[in-house]
């Protein structure tokens, strides 16, 4: 029990997330669609639109003190959700090793949601992650350009209606295209027995 | 072909005599590939984890060095690219200009399933395989193959140079 003790004397007591859930629902009533719980494991689904104010609201409240943004993730709904894209925050509080998970909503017809980096500046390349492979906007970001996929290609590869197996070659990224085109002229000039 | 019987000069092998102790008439092509082929200097390409098998091969216990084979970091002092990994479209403009860059003759050995085909990763961002874009040699199946593998790979290469004829002439 010693050990348990040291702890207590470290860290703080955590809150139970469900009341964390409670919490956004009485500071935020309008915006809270959902809580679910699965496995203990709590999500607080919002509207897309205060998104950044419940977030700067639990990185700030003392009682939660959410200061790492474990992750930063989107999902297509495609047909399946009447929003198409959610965009999934994974909070950790390190004071009170607490934990919750915040979906906001996105609509298909303006993916457009507020960027986090003012709060946990980490979220800078998540966000241009999801801007890369799902097409999310985030208003507010510094540097919003595409991290992964090289800067002239074309749709978003994540999206559930992209082709898994890509476009068709003549419509394939233009640096591909091209250095396969060269090979092809300059095979004159390889060595054949 | 001459009488060489009263000359002393003893036949080795097929087109190579010897006179003893240290006279040897060949031909031009089997002298030069067999300089070529006994030292392949190829540029590393490792893209994943064959690269790591590629770095074994390298080290002391499987000793690439038995083969003659030093890995250079430059393709200007390099005979050959060895691409070893998933070959992703944003990377292919790099590889090909490595390629470009390397002095003839030039090789190119495909190490592992997804540089030969794709692999498993038939998707937007892979090409299906290095073939698309480069005169490749050899290809190395495995994923990643086995060290083994690898030295066969690099000894079927030799015995493809060996097989060359006046690749080293200019008007070939």
């Amino acid at each position: 029990m010693a050990v348990t003790e040291v702890k207590a004397g470290i860290y703080a007591a955590g809150i139970d997330p469900e009341q964390i859930a409670g919490r956004i629902k009485e500071q935020f009533p309008e915006q809270v669609i959902e809580v679910t719980n699965h496995r203990d494991q709590v999500s607080v689904i919002i509207k897309k639109d205060q998104s950044v104010a419940i977030l700067r609201y639990l990185h700030d409240d003392p009682h939660l003190s959410f200061d790492h943004l474990q992750d930063l993730t989107a999902v297509d709904w495609s047909g399946k959700k009447e929003a198409r894209f959610e965009v999934v925050y994974n909070l950790l509080s390190t004071k009170y090793r607490h934990r919750i998970r915040i979906k906001a909503q996105v609509p298909e017809n303006n993916p457009q949601i507020g960027s986090v980096v003012p709060i946990w500046a980490g979220a800078n390349w998540h966000e241009r992650e999801c801007y890369d492979l799902f097409g999310i906007g985030f208003v507010g970001h510094p540097d919003l350009r595409r991290i992964l996929m090289p800067e002239d290609w074309e749709g978003y590869p994540l999206r559930k209606d992209y082709p898994l197996k890509g476009p068709d070659f003549e419509k394939d990224w233009p640096g591909f295209v091209e250095v396969v085109k060269r090979s092809q002229e300059l095979k004159e000039f390889e060595w054949d027995d | 072909m001459l009488d060489t019987s009263a000359t002393g000069l003893v036949q080795v092998e097929e087109d190579t005599r010897i006179l003893p102790p240290n006279l040897i008439v060949t031909s031009f092509d089997k002298i030069v590939n067999w300089g070529r082929l006994s030292s392949i200097w190829p540029m590393t390409f490792g893209l994943a984890c064959c690269a790591i098998e590629m770095m074994a091969v390298g080290a002391s216990h499987y000793d690439f060095d038995r083969f003659g084979v030093i890995f250079r970091g430059s393709p200007r002092q390099s005979d050959c690219v060895i691409v070893a990994g998933t070959v992703t479209k944003k990377m292919v403009p790099v590889i090909r200009r490595v390629y470009d860059q390397m002095p003839d003759p030039r090789y190119v050995i495909a190490v592992g399933s997804c540089a030969c085909t794709g692999g498993i990763f038939k998707t937007y961002s892979t090409v299906q395989g290095v073939g698309t874009f480069l005169p490749v040699d050899v290809y190395v199946p495995g994923c990643p193959p086995r060290p083994e593998t690898f030295l066969e790979g690099v000894m079927l290469l030799q015995e493809k140079i060996r097989k060359e004829q006046a690749r080293w002439s200019p008007w070939r």
